[in-house]
């Protein structure tokens, strides 16, 4: 171990140079010879029938070189399958073609394809399409979609469930029968849609010497879209390699396979040149996966002193007109179930979700999926209890918090909790915001007519997706472990391969500090090389903060590998035993002896010879590890928000944002704290501005940045952050995830603030976006005037 | 109906053929091969592909290719001096000011106009001015720590302490 600990070091990004300059290679910026472009024509309406479709003028246009329709692809290419199948959930598997064959079921379902000489060609062809088109009735709502007599989607989906599933754990009847309080509230998790700045697209080029398929494109998981093209495009798995070195954002829309891309990896095969096709922003806002979109109803039991006893939860789901060949239902339902009871020893849970199909986009994982939801809706009922029962919030949480001797926690739902001490991430946000003087200044504030409030989120969570067994019995179609390779060249420089695929997180820095600080290499000799099945054995990509938790576990597990052989082999040049050599700062000697030493270059460079090795050691200094832990990973932590309300304007301003996180053992400090940064600005976004709306005819109104709010930077507040760190007992470097818990900890902070400030006016309850009109429209309703004058 | 178009691209000149409906972001990625400007919207919301046009921040998708003809553009391929970052990208790097990297060119070259406008700005003022620039990782804290830090080095003053890093952060950091 080296005595410089890079664990823990604020080291700057290694990726930034080439992002600074310019020089970032996304796929937007692949250019092939021979490249030809490919535009999608997408469905008008929310449903409809196609009667037929005419491409000979587009087909006849100079410049085109094929188009596309679904009957031209039916039995060529496979359908987009489900990737969660959830068990014991009676679901379904309605077909999803990759171009609709003879309905449409969403505004931006694909209809057809072009492939032309340029982009703009492409463009203007697709207007030569002609489509007739029989309207259909629509169903949106998620609610409504279930209803007896509502529009149905597929023949094969009866009344429009795609699954309905619960469990429950304790004995949630009994608690509620004797629940001295009972609290009931309705949620509505507003549809999200994910924006990751840079577009998706795909780069297909077909070589048909070698009958192999080479796709730069925008993906979470190379590996697993890797597996999916195989699967419907009918190419060995070996003859396909996925590129997505440079990718522009994700929050978990990236994760999903498309249709479009399979679409262009056939044109490529069919004209037998090089495929790009590039989305636009309003393509992106209906053809790649929206998020959240959850009607709930919940329920909390408690005793008058504030003890909760129960919880009960059913939960509408809005699926969108296809299960999304992703997440879908899986992440963003199954682990919202897991996770409603939050930090809370509640020994009774029941949650229901039942999952709807409607004439919308699919929905999937965005960032946190699953985990916001329920956390919103505990923090929320929890603040509402106090509310009841005339507590203090802090004081309720205080008494129900799981207590930190009490890890391994095993929840109502079944989850293992792994360590925490939540009580600490409190106490450190309290002292903070300067909580003992508080509620006093609110009061004088208060007399002055100001609505000021304060939120509290003590929030847990559950990622680091692994363990593939546990993924397999919540019907994740596929394993979740990760296999980390460190590479040691002649040189002395180091390559390191990770299967995990980051778009932004920073891997190919902390990475490189774990080998450095295990090995004692320069942190500058040390390459990271992820997002290339050409180059990576294997991988499950990157989301459900799974990167560090997972991927980089596996890298920790082969770098002590390589330190043992490196070990072996200096044993054997300073002819002493493997046990009394010492590695130290990327010197090996002998304890005692560091006068004379060999630098891990120097053993690098000895295996790499193998002039002489000890009998029986392989030459090389290359070592796999594969890591699968028993568990998922629990980060926690604390979110205060202090917030004030413009009675008069409705408009909330954000005064103070705390945050004390805790994910573990934290490899480079600077990294985590960009995460929660912009984990906790999306979720602001969620409770202040977006909202993906759509109309009764299914048209999506808010259906570009000029009608959807993408909070710039006025509308995020400065946020003040600090730690705690409870190592992780599962991962070998103590790592927990930091991904997603700043998007699940924060939307509760700012509601609940918000709720806080408008509590003198009775307001119980609000319905996010807490937009001004929202706001102002719900103060004049509680003071009793109807148009507000 | 193409035309041809002369311009100063990061200092030399260039000459293209475009359609009179093509894009400046368009001409210089496809036309002139600059790919670190890009296309991130296409209604003028996110600001990833701003370049200076004759000296000012600019959105090149709003601009015509045959608008800029006879112009001086310079984009983020332009702005580092031999080996040494503009002290804006210098900031960022040292300060985090960016994750994914997509937005990024075109922050930083909104930040060149920023500070020309207004030497030392209060970080209100640059978060008012980069209303602009959509970023989606980074929550713009240390976005806009990094553009405080390099107006501050710009000005030859050693740099304020970076409002955006942590306690912790700060702590852990050794």
């Amino acid at each position: 171990m080296a005595a410089t600990s890079m664990i823990g070091a604020a080291v700057k990004r290694r990726e930034d140079p080439r992002f600074i300059t310019g020089h970032g290679q996304y796929t937007d910026d692949i250019k092939l010879p021979g490249m030809v472009h490919m535009a999608i024509l997408r469905s008008p309406y929310a449903h409809a029938r196609i009667k037929s479709i005419d491409t000979s003028k587009a087909k006849a246009m100079a410049g085109v070189r094929a188009v596309y329709t679904g009957k031209d692809l039916e039995g060529k290419v496979g359908n987009m399958p489900p990737v969660f199948i959830i068990p014991d959930a009676n679901f379904k598997t309605p077909a999803y073609p990759v171009i609709a064959i003879d309905t449409v079921r969403y505004t931006g379902d694909q209809v057809a394809v072009v492939v032309a000489d340029s982009p703009a060609i492409a463009r203007d062809a697709l207007d030569q399409i002609d489509v007739d088109y029989e309207p259909l009735p629509v169903v949106v709502n998620e609610e409504e979609a279930v209803k007896p007599g509502a529009p149905q989607l597929h023949s094969d989906v009866p009344d429009n469930v795609l699954f309905h599933w619960k469990i429950a754990g304790g004995d949630p009847d009994a608690a509620f029968q004797n629940a001295e309080v009972v609290i009931k509230e309705r949620f509505i998790q507003q549809r999200l849609i994910p924006n990751a700045m840079e577009p998706r697209s795909a780069v297909a080029r077909w070589d048909p010497g070698t009958g192999e398929l080479t796709i730069w494109h925008t993906t979470q998981n190379p590996h697993i879209t890797r597996f999916v093209f195989s699967l419907l495009n009918g190419i060995p798995e070996n003859k396909i390699r996925v590129i997505s070195r440079d990718v522009g954002g994700g929050f978990g829309s990236k994760i999903d396979t498309y249709p479009s891309d399979v679409v262009a990896i056939f044109a490529t095969r069919d004209l037998g040149l090089p495929v790009k096709w590039v989305e636009d922003r309003r393509e992106n806002f209906v053809g790649t996966i929206h998020g959240r979109a959850q009607t709930q109803e919940a329920e909390l039991a408690a005793t008058r002193d504030g003890k909760i006893t129960g919880v009960r939860v059913k939960s509408y789901a809005n699926m969108g007109a296809y299960t999304s060949t992703g997440p879908a239902a899986g992440v963003p339902t199954w682990l919202f179930g897991l996770v409603v009871p939050g930090a809370y020893t509640i020994p009774n849970a029941q949650i229901e979700v039942i999952g709807a199909m409607t004439n919308t986009t699919p929905t999937s994982a965005y960032r946190g999926a699953g985990r916001p939801e329920a956390s919103y809706l505990i923090e929320r009922m929890v603040d509402r209890l106090a509310g009841e029962l005339g507590m203090d919030p802090v004081e309720l949480r205080r008494k129900n918090l799981i207590p930190a001797d009490a890890f391994p926690y095993t929840s109502a739902t079944g989850l293992v909790y792994d360590s925490g001490n939540y009580q600490a991430a409190l106490d450190k946000a309290l002292a903070m915001v300067g909580y003992d003087s508080f509620r006093q200044e609110q009061r004088q504030q208060r007399q002055q007519g100001k609505y000021v409030g304060i939120g509290f989120s003590t929030y847990m969570e559950c990622c680091g997706l692994a363990p593939s067994r546990l993924m397999d019995d919540i019907g994740f179609q596929a394993g979740q472990w990760e296999v980390g390779t460190v590479r040691l060249l002649a040189t002395g420089k180091a390559i390191v391969l990770t299967g995990t695929s980051p778009h932004g997180q920073g891997e190919e820095t902390t990475f490189a500090q774990i080998v450095s600080d295990k090995l004692g290499l320069p942190i500058e000799d040390i390459e990271v090389v992820h997002g290339d099945t050409g180059a990576i054995s294997m991988g499950w990509g990157t989301y459900g903060s799974r990167g560090n938790a997972v991927g980089g576990s596996a890298v920790y597990l082969a770098t002590e590998k390589v330190l043992e052989k490196s070990k072996k082999l200096a044993a054997h040049l300073l002819e002493a035993a493997p046990e009394d050599i010492v590695a130290e700062n990327g010197k090996f000697f002998v304890a005692g002896s560091p006068g004379k030493s060999f630098s891990i270059q120097d053993i690098a460079l000895q295996a790499n010879l193998a002039w002489n090795l000890p009998d029986g050691m392989a030459p090389g200094l290359e070592e796999n590890s594969f890591f699968d832990p028993l568990n998922f990973v629990f980060p926690f932590g604390t979110h205060i928000c202090v917030a004030e309300v413009d009675a008069e304007t409705g408009e909330t301003k954000i005064l103070r944002y705390i945050a004390v996180d805790d994910c573990g053992v934290v490899i480079n400090p600077t990294i985590v704290d960009g995460q929660i940064h912009g984990g906790i600005a999306q979720g602001i976004g969620q409770a202040l501005y977006e909202h993906a709306i759509y109309d009764e005819n299914g048209n999506l109104i808010t259906g570009s940045m000029m009608d959807y709010v993408v909070p710039n930077a006025r509308q995020i507040p400065f946020m003040e952050l600090d730690r705690t760190v409870t190592p992780a007992p599962q991962t070998p470097h103590g790592a927990k995830g930091i991904g997603e818990a700043g998007t699940i900890a924060s939307t509760q902070a700012v509601v609940n603030a918000v709720v806080d400030a408008l509590a003198p006016l009775g307001i119980k309850n609000l319905d996010m976006p807490l937009t001004p009109e929202r706001v102002w429209h719900a103060i004049q309703q509680a003071r009793g005037g109807s148009n507000g004058h | 109906m193409r035309q041809t178009i002369r311009l100063k691209v990061n200092g030399v000149e260039r000459q293209g053929e475009v359609e009179p409906r093509t894009l400046l972001v368009h001409f210089l990625r496809d036309g002139l091969n600059l790919t670190g400007t890009h296309v991130g919207c296409d209604t003028g919301q996110c600001g990833a592909c701003t370049v200076l046009l004759n000296g000012d921040a600019v959105k090149s998708c709003m601009v015509l290719a045959v608008q800029a003809d006879g112009a001086e553009v310079r984009t983020v391929e332009g702005l580092a001096v031999g080996d040494a970052y503009h002290p804006i990208q210098q900031a960022f790097w040292d300060l985090h000011g960016l994750q994914c990297g997509f937005c990024t060119p075109g922050m930083i070259m909104a930040a060149v106009g920023i500070l020309k406008r207004n030497p030392n700005p209060s970080d209100e003022e640059i978060r008012e001015q980069l209303e602009g620039n959509l970023c989606r990782c980074t929550g713009y804290q240390n976005i806009v720590a990094a553009v405080r830090k390099a107006a501050s080095d710009m000005q030859g003053q050693p740099a304020a302490q970076p409002v955006g890093a942590s306690a912790a952060g700060g702590a852990s950091g050794e």
